[in-house]
């Protein structure tokens, strides 16, 4: 059998008219796609991904790039992406390897979700004019308070508080590991999270030196390889989050090939450089929900109860009895992450099939929490797929108390989702260790384009709440009444626990 | 100042325990001894202090010395499931027995086990530079010894019977370290990605100290396990999944 080239995904065209034979292009494309030829530019569009690296670099805008310039025979069942990957299994065999969030074309639940405002009968509130309390506290609540009054009139507390976290704005950003992403883009990121006020995650991939600047805005992160993980870097997190799944590939650990482990991420991971670094899928001291108890436990006597331990789950149909298991095991918060999540890089067959949307998965978990009484002990944290500042407002509304911010996070610094994470030759800087590369990106520069996203989303989330009447952050988690669901069906909208338009 | 005190864990829960010795080793206390242990997990998590030395008389509970980095602590009775978890540095001496996931992610130090361990010992056992943890068991381990191994020395003596080791999944997707073993074991019960040579001279001149440390701990005859011959077990390739995937 000969399957023969497959067609261009994409190809590129310069306008000579507008080409200044600069070699910006030549200089920028790390895929391979330009070369200069003479008095010519010329172009292999076979290599190309869309990263617009080239394009963004161009002073004369002549070059453009077009998606699928050749067409298959169309077909409903036998889409493009269904036959190009059997042929791909055809010739290898394998597993095929997608980087980024999920790629089918799923209904979001988001755009079909619709936020509330006040009109005449509630006034709504001026942002401008009133305080909007944003500030969310991230951690155990009691659920009651003694307090004891002394003869003078002072009134002492006695309820002992468990730590939390205090964030200025309940958006912060997931965990990227340093491997996954490069240290420019994760100080970039560092730099943002602590000007603003909030946390970021390391990933698994430990703490590099140059960040312990910022650790007091870090969530370390404690996964199934356990890399970089000691007892100096539990303590130097705010808080400590176990990694049990991921919304991108749930059930599946994680894999860093031996080529990303340079000198500088074998220090920080501490294993050797050019070894796998392996994550298996379970946590092999964790085979029942007993066991994450003795975890998280665990976590807490080596850092003397100082510090909330997360511990986040992919969304997948039993997320709620889950999260009331992880409720009850001293946990103080559970992260949820949903199908949308994204990932450097993920067998297609998970990211695409695998895990449900995080809508459903947080008004789930919200429900459930509250239904068994112990929504007081964990906050909720929703990752995966939260484009903008309504799927924040949204999101809050069926209960989550903050959210996890990734693949914006990595657009705010240049990433053109281009999906080719695992190739480790990002143009941007952001995902590849590769130094002429990774040098491309300024963690000054950067980091203001980060804070610049959160502090938008930040100011548009307080409009959205001054016009539905709301001042306060607390008022609107898990206000269901502010949302309305437009083209669900009964069951969606019974799980969200949300009135139709119009009701 | 006394450098050393006694601890009566006696119904004392392992949060309290815990505080007792840390404050202790920051009063100076070198020596902490502990008695009536019975099944407080956690017992001597992230501690500090390479001249601390804790003795526990009784059966601890899970997680025993999870992110230790530093102390010795002898177990005078056997050990619940994964001590030595994630632990830096230090030693861990068990003069008994000892659960599953012994020594789970250790990442340097030493961990004694005299007789029998569970199901996963070392597994994911990891090394980087100077740090090369070491877990050595004297009786017989169950499966997946070594699975995921990525670093690290691992031995097996079978005081109990040689093989040491008769289930399956032996050093399943090993990408680093090496598994010595006392006698053959079956190769079918080798796991994926793991392979089976005879100890060479060199090999057991590297290993012979650490068996000769074992044997004095524990006060063992170290001549016969010396004169005996390995198997080492280790990755067939550093990259075991390096085959399985393909680009999108």
């Amino acid at each position: 059998m000969t399957i023969g080239s497959i067609p261009l995904r994409f190809k590129v065209d310069i306008d000579p008219d507008q080409c200044m034979l600069c070699g910006r292009c030549v200089d920028n494309c790390s895929y391979g796609v330009f070369r200069k030829d003479g008095d010519a530019i010329r172009v292999n569009s076979r290599n190309c991904v869309a990263c617009h690296r080239c394009s963004a670099f161009c002073p004369r805008d002549a070059i453009s790039i077009y998606e699928k310039p050749t067409d298959y025979r169309s077909h409903p069942v036998w889409t493009r992406e269904v036959r190009e990957n059997i042929f791909n299994q055809a010739k290898t065999g394998k597993i095929v390897l997608a980087g980024m969030g999920n790629a089918l074309p799923y209904p979001i639940i988001f755009d079909r979700l619709v936020l509330d405002a006040c009109q005449v009968t509630n006034p709504s509130i001026d942002p401008l004019r009133e305080p909007m309390e944003l500030r969310t506290y991230l951690g155990k609540k009691p659920s009651s308070l003694s307090l004891k009054e002394s003869a003078d009139g002072t009134v002492e507390l006695i309820t002992k508080l468990s730590p939390n976290l205090q964030i200025e704005t309940p958006i912060m950003v997931g965990h990227m590991s340093y491997g996954a992403i490069s240290l420019n883009a994760q100080t970039a990121i560092a730099k943002a999270v602590s000007r603003i006020g909030t946390f970021m995650g390391t990933g698994e991939g430990g703490l590099h030196e140059s960040l312990y600047p910022y650790q007091k805005n870090m969530i370390v992160q404690v996964a199934s390889g356990r890399f970089g993980v000691d007892i100096n870097y539990l303590e130097r997190g705010a808080a400590i989050e176990i990694k049990i799944g991921q919304g991108a590939k749930p059930g599946l650990g994680g894999h860093l090939p031996g080529e990303k482990i340079c000198a500088d991420v074998s220090y920080t991971r501490m294993i050797p450089e050019g070894s796998d670094a392996i994550s298996p899928a379970p946590h092999h001291d964790i085979y029942s929900i007993e066991d994450l108890k003795q975890l998280v436990r665990s976590l807490k006597e080596a850092t003397e109860w100082k510090k909330p331990v997360f511990v986040k789950i992919a969304a997948v149909h039993n997320s709620a009895a889950i999260a009331a298991g992880i409720a009850r095991s001293s946990a103080d918060a559970v992260v949820i992450d949903g199908f949308r999540g994204g990932t450097g890089a993920a067998p297609r067959v998970f990211r695409d099939h695998v895990g449900i949307p995080v809508e459903a998965a947080v008004a789930s978990v919200d429900a459930k929490l509250r239904q068994q009484g112990i929504r007081n002990k964990v906050s909720i944290i929703a990752s995966g797929g939260i484009r903008e500042s309504a799927d924040v407002a949204k999101i809050i509304c069926l209960g989550a108390d903050a959210v996890y911010i990734g693949t914006s996070a990595l657009v705010a610094m240049g990433c053109r989702v281009c999906g080719t994470c695992y190739r480790g030759q990002c143009a941007w800087g952001i995902a590849t260790q590769k130094p002429e590369l990774t040098k491309r990106l300024d963690p000054d520069v950067e980091s203001v384009h980060v804070e610049n996203l959160i502090h938008g989303w930040t100011l548009e989330l307080a409009e959205l709440m001054g016009a539905a009447g709301i001042n306060s952050i607390e008022s609107l988690r898990g206000n269901r009444d502010r949302l309305r669901g437009y083209m669900l069906d009964e069951g969606l909208l019974n799980v969200l626990d949300v009135k139709t338009v119009g009701a | 100042m006394a450098t050393q005190i006694r601890i009566d864990a006696k119904g004392l829960h392992y949060t309290s325990l815990n505080q007792k010795i840390r404050a202790a080793i920051a009063d100076g206390v070198k020596e902490i001894i502990i008695d009536n242990v019975l099944g407080q997990r956690f017992i001597g998590n992230g501690i500090r202090g390479d001249d601390v030395t804790i003795t526990v008389n009784g059966v601890p509970g899970g997680d025993l010395a999870m992110f230790m980095s530093g102390p010795t602590i002898v177990v005078h009775g056997n050990a619940d499931h994964a001590p030595g978890n994630t632990m830096d540095k230090g030693n861990v001496i068990i003069h008994g027995s000892a659960g599953d996931a012994v020594a789970h992610s250790m990442r340097g130090g030493k961990v004694y086990v005299r007789d029998n361990i569970g199901y996963r010992g070392g597994i994911h056992m990891k090394q980087y530079l100077e740090k090369r943890p070491i877990l050595v068991v004297g009786g017989a381990a169950r499966a997946f010894l070594g699975e995921y191994m990525a670093g690290g020395l691992l031995i097996v003596l079978g005081l109990t019977g040689i093989p040491p080791i008769e289930e399956r999944g032996v050093g399943s997707g090993i990408h680093g370290g090496e598994i010595y073993v006392r006698g053959i074991i079956d190769k079918n019960n080798l796991g994926v990605g793991a392979q089976q040579i005879p100890a060479t001279e060199e090999q057991k001149t590297m290993i012979k100290p650490i068996i000769e440390d074992f044997a004095q701990t524990f006060g063992l005859d170290s001549v016969p396990l010396l004169t005996s011959d390995y198997s080492r077990i280790s990755p067939a390739s550093a990259r075991p999944f390096a085959n399985k995937y393909t680009w999108e």
